[in-house]
């Protein structure tokens, strides 16, 4: 992955820029919203890119639970944080889209509260992780997790099976899209991808290098403490 | 236009700061080994 970095981050300053300019240039403006549409491309592949890293939350927890490995404790703690980032930006762009097309900031319609229920959820897993001192830390945020990771599928079908206020899916839901505007779409979706990949792996690798540093100072104290 | 520009511009105050977070975090860490080097 070291060799890679320097790699994925040209190739995802690329499609960032790319996909900049595709969603507020390139792509044809929508008839009925206007542009005001064009947060679509920032707002649905954050989404996207949340829910992956939930989900790589998810596994890595599962690992955790069942081989007490570290560094899959250390890679849930990384995507969980990164995954609040791209989550927070969903709950803000989706309102900043909502305020000029439906007239109001904010409904409690299912599908918003319910991503505002899982944002909830994992800020409350890294409230655990940042102020819990216990032992069993890990175990527990690795549960609640998991638990956690319940709520992306509802999230995700909360529009297919009931009726919301939310625009139905993009894509499988039954509705068309101009296909310049699905291929913004899709670039946005790998620039963030790629940029969640990049964000994801520092934090990880900060994390390693924290806990080395903990374990290092705990044992220097440990020295200065002993006996001669 | 002035909702989507503040979008746009949500999108990446957050991401950047977060960023920012992190470069602070790393730095802090980077002293902290320089510390432990000098003790040795």
């Amino acid at each position: 992955m070291k060799r890679a970095f320097p790699i994925l981050a040209i190739l995802t300053a690329v499609l960032l820029s790319y996909g900049l300019y595709g969603a507020l240039i390139s792509a044809p403006t929508e008839q009925t919203m206007g542009d005001v549409q064009r947060i679509f491309y920032y707002h649905v592949p954050s989404a996207w890119t949340a829910f992956t890293l939930f989900f790589l939350n998810l596994v890595a927890s599962i690992v955790y639970l069942g081989r007490r490995n570290p560094k899959a404790d250390a890679l849930a703690l990384a995507s969980a944080e990164v995954g609040v980032v791209f989550c927070t930006v969903v709950l803000v762009t989706g309102p900043i889209w909502a305020r000029p097309v439906w007239g109001i900031w904010w409904t409690w319609d299912l599908r918003l509260t319910l991503t505002l229920v899982l944002w909830l959820i994992y800020v409350s897993y890294l409230v655990l992780r940042r102020f819990s001192s216990s032992g069993q830390t890990p175990v527990l945020a690795a549960v609640l997790a998991i638990f956690g990771a319940l709520d992306v599928p509802l999230v995700y079908f909360s529009i297919w099976f009931f009726r919301t206020q939310h625009p139905q899916p993009v894509i499988g839901g039954g509705g068309s899209i101009d296909p310049r505007m699905l291929h913004i779409l899709l670039i946005n979706w790998a620039a963030f991808s790629c940029f969640a990949t990049l964000v994801c792996w520092s934090r990880y690798h900060l994390e390693i290098l924290s806990r080395e540093v903990e374990e290092a100072q705990a044992l220097e104290s440990l020295v200065v403490e002993s006996p001669r | 236009m002035s909702y989507l520009y503040a979008a746009y511009i949500a999108t990446w105050v957050i991401h950047i700061a977060y960023l920012a977070y992190l470069v602070r975090r790393y730095t802090r860490l980077r002293t902290e080994i320089e510390e432990l080097k000098k003790n040795r």
